[in-house]
């Protein structure tokens, strides 16, 4: 029988190709990496004389050698707080790599980790973003920038003091968002194998782009970019954004392959992957939002702290700026201050995951709705409809310049109150608050960018600055299809996916355009930057397939069928405007048994080429680069359309606090997407329901923790929670679909949408259900443990 | 330089053992340390790649095999405990890849992976759950599989894949 999707049979079956699967090569040995046990330690020397020693051990890459064979990754910064791939004299947090050991095989790699002395002399760390930028005590981490502010940008969008002058009333919450990573369950997985006689080197790796990583590999190794292959394999298990920040380790297993003269094979463990590999960043901010009384919001202002951690990879500060065209949200406010600092500390280093930077953007805003609607004694969710961006406006031209594609944002909060029975909810709410029970409702909505325009990166630097730079722009993505002599099609994709059905959609979607059969199409997935099309933008990260990924193969296919047509009108001497593609054939319109097939306009170009129209080329074979033309540089206002589509979302759910324990039941959640035309129902609904749980992590179980000196405390999977079957609530949602006017299907990005808007509407919700006791949720993750304390604290104070 | 395993307690204990199994029908000899871990055995030794290593403390479930019937984490299991055994990997679920189980027919129909990685231990932990329990509630099918994390679906159509493939039975398949 027909599976669902065309990848599921090897999944099913064992036979994926991920990357630990792979032997592309003889002779593989295998990395062992020695990480810093302190968050911040200078390193006085390293001696790896006995490691060396052991039997099955190849070699000892250290910082010694990287200084020597590397140069820092280039990033938005100036050329300070010089980032290698593994620590060079200090380490800076802890689970910095220190040394690599290659061996025969890992068992022995790690055995000889134990014989490396390293002579650490232990510096005070700091872990709090805020802390490390106001505490003039605090520790700096990078002596030559002497600060640990990485980078600081104000940006001031409309008119933000006269908004907050004339405010009714003028909210302020001091907020801290959590660090955490999805974790995909595939860790990263490194092989890299130096060609000494070429001077190449091809690393395989589960690297999901976006591949504008190649050049800051190649800059760093000091290799001509063509003598550096990456090669991906056609399953990645996971990503979630996490697996772009592989790099550093595919620079570093490239060196420690070059130093053993064999080929390496790195597969980081779970204890690694916790600590080391990457993770969102956590955020301290203040914001502040100005309203009139009737609950039209006037303008906000957000002071920011970002934490990324020990050094500035990029493409931080995405986490800032990614999101920067819809700081806005579904709102309609004009009028915006953001004063950012983006800081180094003693904690690990950060990147893309899943809604990168959007899940601390909503969750600042969407508390200070919630508490503005409280203080005004409105409802919070009519609150929000009289803030919305209404469908006439769009497309609509944020304050921060955004271009909003489509959508209908009241629509989508009209379902969600009908579907939830709102007005029966807050009667229930009601009784159960007489009953002395703690029962809340929360709201979040945002807006779910897809497609990051690379131009938005350029943010990082001041306008000024921008003027002396050559401007980036662009989302692109290619296709290459070849139509074989039968008439089979292959169809090459670059979008690496990591489980987003890719090669089904794709497949789906270029039969129906060449109308015929699905099975006589088949998707090739992975990549090789050495033998295949790639684009800077390249990969599965920003939502990007269902905008530009899937709009890149039908264009590519449509200018397939142009060529066919050509072949087709000079076979039966006709014009080829005269033809029409009908069944799988060519035909003259009027007169249709003059027709030639797909299959044989196919051979024709391969068999026959003296059949051809003069100037066509033989053969099949297109490749298409696709870009959307909303994708321009930053303005000299500081205005930059960050993504090329947008989503919206709104969000409730039902929460009830059991008062001994602190527990925290979500009864239900509701959520309604305006994600433009849905191309699959199922697979839609499996990227929002996977990003619901992760959004849940964040909000309620996950946190990459740390204690006040820097200790990683959540180094395994017994501390560091990820939500199980057993605690995911009854989840209902519904859709509706605004044809996007900027990509070909109409459709748009979704699979990160939920993850954005959860972590607000939690928090929104337990406020609810605390507001008789006075308590906020101002911080997250909100386990029970904080709730019981809180609800401890307001019973002592109503007892005094 | 000392060799570092001059000690003859320590050579025994790297000392590679004898190990046969039957593994999905096949019988399979081979050595292995007495530490290697029954995972890695597995996948490098037998290049049985089905198998998926997660987080290698028990936690995450990927690499859950069946051994002598039951489910067991091979990533906490030594190969030379499993000399003498009969092992179920993924690979071994299915007659072929042409024909599916009736469960693995329903992951796909349910829309039960995205990535896969976490399949292989999903197929085989349910596999357990439906011969012990061949009709489980929603509640028993998400307290059995609770051992087992999956970061792309969000869970709920895996149970729905379980429920339906222990209703089913008609809709083809083993």
């Amino acid at each position: 029988m027909d599976l669902y999707r065309v990848e599921d049979r090897r999944l099913l079956t064992g036979h994926g190709a991920f990357l630990d699967d792979l032997q592309p090569v003889p002779n593989i040995h295998h990395a062992a990496i020695l990480r810093s046990p302190y968050p911040h330690a200078r390193i006085r020397g390293i001696d790896a004389s006995r490691a060396l020693a052991m039997e099955g051990v190849v070699s000892v890459l250290t910082g010694a050698d990287v200084a020597s064979m590397s140069r820092p990754f280039p990033s938005a910064l100036p050329r300070q707080a010089a980032y290698y791939s593994l620590a060079i004299d200090k380490a800076r947090f802890v689970g910095e790599p220190v040394a690599v050991v290659v061996a025969r095989n890992r068992y022995l790699a790690e055995d000889a980790l134990s014989r490396i002395v390293v002579d650490y002399e232990p510096l005070p760390a700091v872990v709090d973003p805020e802390q490390a930028v106001i505490n003039p005590d605090a520790p700096i981490l990078h002596e030559d920038v002497g600060t640990n502010i990485a980078l600081h940008r104000t940006l001031r969008y409309g008119d933000p003091e006269e908004a907050f002058r004339t405010a009714d009333l003028v909210v302020k919450r001091r907020l801290r968002f959590p660090k955490y990573g999805s974790t995909p369950l595939e860790t990263f997985g490194v092989l890299a194998s130096w060609d000494a006689a070429e001077e190449v080197l091809t690393i395989w790796s589960n690297f999901h782009g976006p591949f504008s990583m190649h050049p800051v590999v190649a800059q760093a190794l000091g290799i001509a970019s063509n003598k550096l292959r990456f090669i991906v394999p056609g399953d990645i298990g996971g990503g979630f954004g996490i697996k772009t920040s592989i790099y550093p380790y595919m620079a570093l297993i490239g060196l420690a392959s070059r130093l053993a003269g064999v080929p390496v094979k790195w597969i980081e463990d779970r204890q690694e992957n916790l600590s080391a590999s990457s993770s969102g960043t956590d955020r301290v901010s203040e914001v502040e939002l100005a309203a009139a009384k009737d609950g039209t919001i006037l303008g906000i202002r957000m002071k920011i702290y970002d934490n990324v951690g020990g050094y500035f990879r990029p493409p931080e500060p995405g986490c800032t700026f990614r999101p920067l065209g819809n700081y806005v949200g579904g709102y309609s406010f004009r009028n915006l201050d953001v004063d950012a600092y983006i800081v180094f500390t003693n904690k690990s280093l950060t990147g893309p995951n899943r809604g990168y930077g959007c899940p601390h953007l909503y969750f600042g805003i969407e508390r200070v709705v919630d508490e503005m609607a409280q203080q005004l004694g409105l409802d919070p969710a009519e609150v929000r409809r009289r803030n919305l961006i209404p469908k006439s406006a769009f497309p609509y031209r944020t304050p921060t310049g955004g271009l909003y594609d489509a959508g209908d944002y009241e629509a989508c909060l009209d379902k969600l109150l009908d579907a939830a029975d709102y007005a029966g909810l807050r009667r229930l709410q009601a009784e159960a608050r007489a009953q002395g029970r703690l029962l809340g409702i929360g709201f979040a909505m945002g807006v779910d960018p897809s497609v990051s325009n690379m131009g938005y990166v350029d943010i990082a630097a001041s306008a000024e600055e921008r003027k002396h730079r050559h401007p980036k722009s662009g989302a692109t993505q290619g296709t290459t299809i070849q139509v074989d002599d039968l008439g089979k099609v292959t169809v090459e994709i670059s979008t690496t996916p990591q489980g987003q059905s890719h090669e089904t959609m794709v497949r789906r979607h270029v039969a129906k355009e060449f109308q015929i059969p699905e099975h006589e199409v088949m998707v090739i997935s992975g990549m090789d930057t050495a033998t295949r099309g790639w684009t800077i933008p390249s990969g599965s990260y920003s939502s990007r397939f269902a905008s530009i990924g899937i709009s890149s193969a039908v264009v590519t296919a449509r200018k397939v069928l142009e060529k066919l047509q050509r072949i087709a009108a000079h076979q039966i001497e006709a014009n080829a405007e005269d033809l029409e593609y009908v069944d799988g054939s060519f035909r003259v319109k009027g007169a249709p048994e003059r027709s030639v097939s797909f299959r044989h306009a196919a051979g024709i170009a391969h068999w026959d080429p003296a059949s051809l129209p003069p100037g066509t080329d033989p053969g099949i074979y297109v490749t298409h680069y696709h870009t959307m033309p909303t994708a321009l540089p930053p303005d000299d206002q500081d205005r930059v359309n960050s993504s090329n589509t947008y989503g919206f979302m709104v969000d409730m759910c039902v929460v009830e606090i059991d008062r001994e324990t602190g527990e925290i039941q979500v009864q239900k959640y509701y959520g309604v997407h305006d994600s433009g035309v849905i191309l699959d129902h199922k697979i839609a609904e499996g990227q929002i329901r996977g990003s619901f749980v992760h959004g849940l992590g964040g909000a309620m179980y996950e946190e990459m923790s740390y204690d006040a000196d820097g200790a990683f405390l959540t180094g395994s999977f017994m501390d560091y929670l990820c939500p199980t079957f057993l605690e995911v609530p009854p989840l209902e949602t519904h859709y509706v679909e605004t044809p996007s006017p900027f990509t070909v299907l109409g459709s748009k990005g979704i699979g990160e949408s939920a993850t954005e808007t959860v972590p607000a509407c939690i928090a929104n919700a337990v406020t609810d259900a605390l507001r008789p006791l006075g308590i906020e949720v101002n911080e997250l993750p909100v386990t029970p443990s904080k709730v019981w304390g809180w609800l401890q604290e307001a019973a002592v104070h109503d007892q005094s | 330089m000392a060799d570092m395993r001059k000690d003859s307690a320590e050579d025994a204990l790297f000392e590679a053992r004898d190990v046969s199994c039957t593994v999905n029908g096949q019988i399979y000899r081979a050595k292995a340390e007495p530490r290697r871990l029954l995972s890695d055995f597995l996948r490098e030794d037998l290049n049985l790649k089905g198998t998926h290593v997660g987080c290698e403390h028990g936690v995450c479930g990927a690499c859950t095999i069946l051994l002598n019937g039951r489910p067991a984490r091979s990533c906490l299991t030594f190969a030379v405990q499993a000399d003498g055994a009969e092992i179920t990997t993924v690979e071994g679920l299915a007659q072929s890849p042409a024909r599916l189980t009736r469960l693995q027919e329903s992951f796909s129909e349910e829309h039960a992976l995205q990535c896969g990685f976490c399949t292989p231990g999903m197929l085989v932990t349910a596999t357990a759950l439906l011969q012990d329990n061949p009709s489980p509630t929603a509640d028993e099918v998400k307290h059995y599989l609770s051992g087992q994390l999956c970061r792309c679906t969000g869970y709920e159509q895996i149970v729905s894949a379980v429920l339906a493939a222990a209703s089913g039975g008609q809709k083809g398949g083993e």
